[in-house]
């Protein structure tokens, strides 16, 4: 066996003119734990998709695994013919089949050729899942299985498949979000434990942290090239946050009071929910507040919790009206003067098969309705002057919704709450998918609505947009709120600090004063 | 419609007066009337072949008259189609209150209102055991009312075998009594079309329960009770059920527990035909009439050229898969037809002003 586990030279993909990956190279040895660190966008998981043959990569791509050069396109599951194990972001498990079955997607053992020896497979797959810690039922269905119990089916899995091999390679695309901080210490215990038998181990993450604890190496891609690759023990924090973001960070930004805003109308208070923990906010009359962090540290509930679409505990006072949002649901909330745009437009926010109008007017059918009888005429006219004013294209109402670019569609879901006067209107991702132009037109209309007197929640992940449209802007991590940002000390690069910094050191490693909220 | 036509309107503003109408005017003629135009291709077809019979009066009130029945059983599946849940149980509960009315009114000797009441709570019974299983327990509901449809028939049976006659002349009247040609039962399934047509298209309830069948968690987070709607739409496919049994002894004068079954498929038949047409790709009233009477005018046409019995099953079966197929394929052709008119609006260069008049 080569010393060298996994080569890859020249590696670029381009999408039409956009390069997302250009000339990467990176090398993985026996033994070595390799963390792969960037921004969202910056081309790791286009790296990892193209190992294992979901993406096709550039000519005058070079790639060897276990000593043997991949040829592309490669063929399904070739890599992991040659001994790389995965674990996608998407964790690629079945919901509908039990966990068991799940193991057997990982591919049949060659012996089992013939005939499938199951109790033979159950037993092995029971031992893998002991030696985690990880006690369920073999013939649940996984989709009863809680997210931090999927994690280690997916990773258990990975890991599994390489049984019996001398050498292999684990490929992990942020496999610890959804894990609680003992399942991430086993994850890590096995992976020194892999990588003690000879085992590379590439793994993407987002949190610096986790490099100190398991990490020999590091390579940082920034808008698809490869911006550093060292030794970690050679590494310090701070650098390698400004290899990551691409810029030298100002170490201390002027502070500002916050913005004088008009009487708190949104007093959140104790808010828990999968990952939130007791949560305290407050949201002032036209006052844009911004919430935002890295991806499963619980801001992203924000939004759903307040609005009682997900199960929670806490409570919220909304215009002087007390409501517990272990018992709100998103009707009361509505009538609370909620409104609460989703981020995943086409699964709860709006409807494909239903046409523009339908849309927009759902949530405010009632008003239409007069004397028994829905006014079709002035829902229509209503609906047209709401899609010209939103700069909906094409403004015709009777167009089936799923045939609107994405912007246009989210122009059109922004116009469906603004009809119900909310007193705070939450948001999730609101530009996301959304092109440049519409983006634009989007924010002119949170400005406008705020001007009026609305306030907007904005839980995001788009640092630029949240520091050019908020007044503040709360950053969470670990489902609490670590850091609040406002006036000239909210940027970008702040937020990305902010969101970037190691949990456990706090303050003067990243550079920072951290302030506690509520 | 109203909607429909003003944008048939608006289209003809827009492309100028060079075109009288609209592009697609045909396709859409066909798609929206198929059923239409086919149910009056059958009228001549059959009225060439069998004038003396087919084309007289008698034989167009038989058409009217005998299937008011199926009509309001089809009915009242339509919110629980548009929700998005089959209920199987309808023919049970409709059985179970065919044997009650007969078994209550004649061999215990209750007044027949009573009997006919008592009828209809069984069917509410029903109906909100179903939705409690399916809504409340997350069953699923094909399976569920498989079950509770069973079930009922076998109880039905149960309280008793024998067909009842003697079914009190207050019913009989009540269904049977001829108004312009054509007895009241008749009138009470254009009475309930009207209902359910005013509710689905002159209501919020009706948005809300197209909605929480496309989309039950955007109507969720819009602030609909999704869960509500799905439990009220199944106990209304069982009151409705039981309605149909009522109005079902009244028309035969009898009760008889062993006919309910065979209303089980003639009325999906009908309301998926029925949701091909009309509002294409919705489950709509009239849309479920014109089916009704299409199934019933083809099969009488059939059986008097000489067609037995078998026929009706054939022709109902088939008619259940064609639609299903038809409105699929219409489906498929109406997004890609009418998505390519967006698309060329988008890049239609007079569209742009919009875009620019809003910065």
């Amino acid at each position: 066996m080569p010393e060298q586990l996994l080569t890859a030279r020249g590696v670029g993909k381009t999408y039409g003119v956009r390069p997302v990956l250009q000339d990467f190279s990176l090398d993985l040895g026996r033994g070595e734990i390799h963390a792969l660190l960037g921004q969202n966008g910056s081309g790791k998981s286009t790296f990892i998709k193209i190992v294992a043959g979901y993406v096709e990569p550039d000519d005058g791509t070079q790639i060897s695994a276990l000593g043997t050069d991949l040829r592309f396109p490669l063929r399904g599951r070739e890599a992991q013919g040659l001994g790389v194990a995965f674990v996608h972001q998407d964790l690629g498990l079945l919901g509908s089949e039990t966990v068991f079955e799940n193991f057997l997607l990982s591919g049949f053992d060659p012996s089992d050729r013939v005939r499938i020896n199951w109790s033979r497979r159950r037993s092995e797959v029971r031992e893998s899942l002991e030696s985690f810690g990880v006690d369920i039922d073999l013939d649940r269905p996984v989709s009863e299985a809680s997210d931090m119990e999927r994690a280690m089916i997916a990773i258990v899995r990975a890991i599994a498949s390489l049984r019996g091999r001398d050498a292999g390679i684990l490929i992990l695309d942020e496999p610890t979000p959804y894990l609680p901080r003992d399942g991430i210490d086993r994850l890590f215990a096995v992976m020194r434990e892999a990588s003690a038998a000879g085992f590379g181990i590439l793994f993407v993450t987002h949190r610096l942290d986790e490099v100190w604890a398991v990490a020999d190496r590091v390579s940082v891609l920034r808008d698809g090239k490869l911006v550093a690759n060292s030794a970690v023990a050679d590494l310090d924090e701070r650098t390698l946050v400004q290899q990551i973001l691409g810029f030298s960070l100002d170490q201390y930004y002027p502070e500002q009071r916050p913005a004088a805003t008009g009487a708190p109308v949104l007093h959140a208070t104790g808010v828990s929910g999968n990952q939130v923990r007791d949560l305290d906010l407050t949201v002032g009359s036209g006052e844009i507040v911004g919430i935002t962090g890295l991806l499963g540290m619980g801001w992203e509930e924000v939004p759903y919790l307040l609005f009682g679409a997900t199960s929670g505990s806490g409570s919220i006072e909304l215009a002087g009206k007390p409501y517990d949002i272990g018992h709100l649901s998103p009707a009361e909330a509505i009538r609370g003067g909620l409104a609460l745009l989703p981020g995943d437009r086409l699964g709860r926010s709006g409807i494909g098969a239903a046409t523009v109008l339908e849309n927009v007017t759902l949530p405010t059918l009632g008003g239409l309705y007069t004397r028994g009888l829905l006014r079709l005429g002035k829902e229509l006219e209503e609906v047209k002057a709401a899609l010209e004013e939103f700069g909906v294209v094409p403004p015709d109402p009777h167009a089936r919704f799923a045939s609107l670019s994405g912007g246009n569609q989210q122009k059109a879901l922004l116009a469906k709450w603004f009809r119900t006067n909310p007193t705070v209107y939450l948001m999730h991702e609101p530009t996301q998918g959304v092109d440049v132009g519409a983006r634009k037109q989007i924010f002119e209309r949170i400005a406008e609505a705020r001007a009026r007197g609305t306030s907007i929640l904005i839980a995001s992940s788009e640092y630029e947009d949240l520091a050019h449209v908020c007044d503040r802007v709360l950053v969470l991590r670990d489902g609490r709120v670590v850091s609040e940002l406002h006036g000239d000390g909210l940027t970008p690069e702040r937020i990305s600090e902010q969101c970037f910094a190691r949990a456990s050191t706090g303050a003067e490693s990243a550079g920072s004063p951290i302030e506690g909220v509520g | 419609m109203l909607v429909r036509s003003q944008s048939v309107i608006h289209m003809v503003e827009k492309h100028g007066r060079r075109r009288l109408l609209p592009p697609g005017f045909t396709a859409d003629l066909a798609s929206r009337y198929g059923v239409v135009i086919a149910w009056i291709l059958v009228i001549v077809v059959f009225s060439i072949l069998q004038p003396e019979t087919f084309a007289t009066w008698g034989n167009f009130q038989t058409i009217f008259g005998s299937q008011a029945v199926l009509l309001i059983l089809a009915l009242g599946l339509l919110p629980s189609l548009r929700v998005g849940e089959i209920d199987l149980s309808f023919a049970g509960v409709m059985t179970v209150a065919i044997v009650l009315v007969g078994y209550l009114s004649v061999d215990v000797g209750w007044p027949i209102g009573a009997a006919a009441a008592a009828a209809l709570f069984a069917g509410a019974f029903a109906g909100f055991i179903n939705a409690f299983l399916v809504v409340n327990v997350g069953l699923n509901c094909i399976v569920v009312t498989l079950g509770t449809g069973t079930l009922l028939g076998g109880l039905a049976v149960a309280i008793n075998l024998e067909t009842v006659t003697g079914i009190s002349p207050v019913l009989v009247d009540a269904v049977r009594t001829q108004v312009l040609g054509l007895p009241l039962a008749f009138w009470y399934g254009v009475l309930l079309t009207t209902l359910v047509w005013y509710v689905f298209k002159y209501t919020p309830l009706g948005r809300y329960l197209q909605f929480s069948g496309v989309g039950p968690e955007v109507a969720r987070l819009s602030g609909i009770r999704v869960d509500a709607i799905r439990f009220g739409s199944l106990m209304t496919a069982s009151i409705v059920a039981a309605l149909a049994g009522v109005v079902l002894t009244g028309t035969l004068g009898a009760a008889n527990p062993r006919i309910g079954l065979a209303y089980l498929l003639p009325a999906f038949s009908a309301a998926y035909l029925g949701s091909t047409v009309i509002s294409p790709g919705r489950f709509n009233a009239w849309g479920t009439f014109v089916a009704v009477y299409f199934l019933v005018t083809g099969i009488t046409g059939l059986e008097l050229l000489g067609l037995s019995g078998w026929i009706s099953d054939v022709f109902y079966g088939a008619s259940l898969v064609l639609a299903i197929t038809f409105s699929h394929l219409l489906a498929q052709f109406q997004e890609r037809r009418r998505d390519r008119r967006v698309a060329s609006l988008r890049d239609d260069p007079r569209q742009l002003p919009t875009e620019a008049s809003t910065r």
